[in-house]
């Protein structure tokens, strides 16, 4: 029987309510206690006194890339980055080029996330064959495969009639289904939001109403189906609004947003700096705000990292050529803890909740809590570690992320999946 | 002294950079009356024309003034096609000692991101919709050998803003000198924003026109995807077009420029174009002038790694 006692830290777990320092048992890979005090005479004591212990970080939306391009991210890697950003559980999209559409993929990924992966994977299988929103993919088979939500990333399902067909063909498996709101045609070959920024770079613009006309046909959708539509993720102050007019009715339109849009904003990309071109795209500082609003009320229920590693070749180049993403598993929590709770915008209770709970609610996992006698999955952040963000250092293949070089606090200290330690002290306890 | 080894934009410029440019123009102006039209100033120095998307008149511009410098010329109007980065690309020019590197690209931005790899100077000679610097000096300084200040002067652009770099540097130009812009363009010609660059926006050509000192005029084609933006060459020339009466509207001693190639019976009226030749061919000698002192200014301020 193997114990662990992680005792004295600040356990934030949302689930139960809890915000206070406690003690925390995890047994054979599964929690099975938490209380102010714990007494045991057989287990690995760990000092967490100072320490921020939060059930395992739970992101939505992660590029593995793997099948398709192992030169952008590994399974290998991207868990590492993972692990070491705090996560002990991942819903890995689809790869450009070689989609997770059929049972087979499916298959693969998770046979390789289960040889070469150090943090859980669980695959988000296409909505339509080839993301091309022409045909409904095998959903079921899908399903049976072990995916746990179906999407086509990045790639918005032009045709309604499809989008309503995704919907009542999904809910018999009980998957929940991802909307990308963005309207292709009036996205055309935008790349930055449009504004004064666009128009003073020379670049193509995306309006915030690209966003905003497909956020309002799910929520049509939706309400007439009486089905759920995720939307993943959003970056407009309107579709906020959308949102809060949306649950006000009871209608299940929900959404994640990205820590790069609650912490930059289009300005980001003058000098057309690459690392700061993201799909959608970074807004304004109005929309900033009221993402930021939208996370504190729970209007936006996830924050999810949309990590997407791209080659050094693909963003040192022409900013109209470069590929649009950014490598931020590991960057992710300690942004938002230094720029978001520690400035008082937002609450750690909150935060972790938007980080781990709400995201494993939404890929109906049992994760996301401390809860007894579920999996013993525990992030553990020292809020007092100041380190500065360097992306040579990452474990991810990408070094795209326009945070370089930021001073943060609340990096992971231990990350813990099924009651053992990836990371230890900061490192890797694995290869 | 300019404050940085590139000039990629009037927007990156104060007004004593923008009026320093100006009077070293006017101290070239006189080299281009002398009999021998030369001076030293660039021996051995080297400048590359580098060239990624055609544009006849502003190369030619740039060799002129560079040879009037006494630069040594490299020509490269090719683009890479051979799959070589912009960044590479300028390393390669670095290597083979060039000290000055005028860049012409298609894509917003390519000369700003290439100034950032490369310790030599670079000219941005104008990028997608982003900036065309000199064009924008040139243009006003045209208006300032005639009119003497552009304080208080109303000058209007016409045309397709959405996709012109020049548009934009004139602006930024026009408004840091003070001038009171008026542009006038249909609406799906104006880009987000552009009145938070301190203009008026109109959308008939009459309201831009009314009263003004000075006109440019920028070209408007099909090209780009225009043609999702207008119907057709014909609407537009009926209802924005420079013609005689629209012109009338303006005062009466007002200059009409075009940066070039004109498109004649579009975007101005035959008529107005043979009116306003005198202005247009001085627009086009001045272009030397300022492109020199551009080249010379850059030239003394030296190389750095930024």
């Amino acid at each position: 029987m193997k114990r662990l006692l992680l005792r004295g830290g600040r356990v934030v777990d949302p689930a139960n309510g809890r915000d206070g320092i406690a003690d925390v048992l995890l047994t054979d890979g599964l929690v099975e206690a938490v209380d102010e005090q714990i007494e045991t005479t057989d287990a690995e004591v760990i000092d967490c006194s100072g320490l921020l212990v939060t059930p395992g970080l739970v992101d939505t939306n992660v590029h593995l890339n793997e099948p398709g391009r192992e030169d952008r991210e590994t399974i290998a890697t991207g868990t590492r980055a993972a692990a070491l950003g705090g996560y002990t559980a991942l819903g890995c999209r689809s790869t450009e080029g070689l989609v997770m559409d059929n049972q087979t993929v499916v298959r693969y990924v998770r046979s390789r996330s289960a040889r070469d992966g150090v943090v859980r994977v669980y695959p988000i299988g296409t909505a339509t064959k080839g993301k091309k929103g022409e045909r409904l993919t095998e959903i079921g088979e899908i399903a049976a495969a072990g995916a746990v939500a179906i999407s086509d990333d990045a790639r918005c399902v032009d045709d309604a009639s499809m989008m309503r067909r995704i919907l009542l063909y999904a809910e018999m498996f009980s998957l929940p289904v991802f909307s990308f709101p963005q309207d292709t045609e009036l996205a055309a070959e935008g790349l930055v939001n449009e504004g004064v920024i666009s128009t003073r770079l020379g670049l193509a613009g995306i309006p915030a109403v690209a966003e905003e006309v497909i956020a309002g046909r799910e929520m049509i959708l939706a309400e007439s189906l009486n089905c759920a539509v995720h939307l993943s993720p959003i970056s407009s102050a309107s579709t906020v609004e959308l949102l809060r007019y949306a649950q006000e009715r009871g209608i299940k339109l929900s959404a994640e947003v990205t820590p790069h849009n609650l912490l930059l904003t289009d300005a980001a990309c003058e000098g057309y700096q690459t690392d700061a071109l993201v799909s959608p795209p970074l807004r304004s500082e109005a929309d900033r705000q009221a993402l930021i609003e939208s996370v504190a009320d729970g209007t936006v229920a996830i924050i999810a990292t949309d990590h997407s590693p791209c080659t050094v070749a693909e963003k040192k180049t022409e900013f109209t050529k470069a590929v649009p993403g950014i490598a931020g598993l590991e960057t992710a929590f300690p942004l938002l803890f230094t720029k978001l709770v520690e400035s008082g915008l937002l609450t750690l209770s909150r935060l972790v909740d938007a980080m781990s709970t709400q995201p494993a609610r939404l890929l109906n996992l049992a994760l996301g809590t401390l809860t007894p006698e579920l999996p013993a999955d525990v992030s553990i952040f020292d809020p007092e570690q100041e380190r500065t963000v360097d992306v040579r250092s990452f474990k991810s293949k990408g070094m795209n992320n326009p945070f370089d070089g930021w001073l943060l606090r609340g990096w992971p200290m231990h990350t813990i999946v099924g009651g053992e330690f990836i990371v230890r002290d900061g490192k890797l306890t694995v290869s | 002294m300019l404050k940085n080894k590139d000039l990629l934009g009037i927007n990156d410029l104060d007004v004593g950079e923008i009026r320093l440019i100006l009077e070293t123009a006017d101290k070239f102006k006189e080299v281009s009356s002398r009999r021998v039209k030369k001076v030293p100033a660039l021996r051995g120095k080297t400048v590359a024309n580098l060239f990624f998307s055609p544009s006849t008149r502003t190369r030619i511009s740039f060799e002129r003034a560079s040879k009037a410098l006494s630069a040594d010329l490299i020509n490269i109007t090719t683009s890479p096609s051979l799959g070589e980065t912009l960044a590479d690309t300028a390393l390669t020019l670095e290597g083979l000692g060039v000290d000055l590197i005028v860049v012409r690209h298609d894509q917003a931005g390519a000369p700003v991101q290439l100034a950032r790899n490369i310790s030599a100077g670079v000219i941005n000679a104008g990028d997608g919709a982003h900036e065309h610097p000199t064009q924008a000096l040139v243009d006003v300084y045209t208006i300032l050998k005639e009119k003497g200040s552009l304080e208080g002067l109303k000058v209007a652009l016409l045309g397709d803003m959405r996709h012109s770099h020049t548009a934009r540097s004139n602006l930024y130009c026009l408004t840091k000198l003070g001038a009171e812009v008026a542009v006038g363009a249909p609406g799906t010609m104006i880009p987000e924003g552009l009145e938070e660059f301190g203009c008026q926006v109109y959308h008939t050509t009459e309201e831009a026109v009314e009263n003004a000192d000075a006109i440019i005029l920028t070209r408007v084609s099909m090209d780009f995807g225009n043609d999702k933006l207008l119907p057709s060459l014909r609407e537009y020339s009926r209802f924005f077009s420079l013609n005689t009466k629209r012109l009338a509207l303006a005062k009466p001693d007002v200059m009409v420029l075009h940066g070039g190639p004109i498109n004649r019976g579009v975007e101005i009226s035959a008529t107005v174009t043979d009116m306003a030749w005198p202005h247009l061919r001085e627009q086009v000698a001045n272009g030397v002038v300022v492109r020199m002192a551009a080249l010379y200014l850059l030239s003394i301020r030296g190389s750095e790694k930024r």
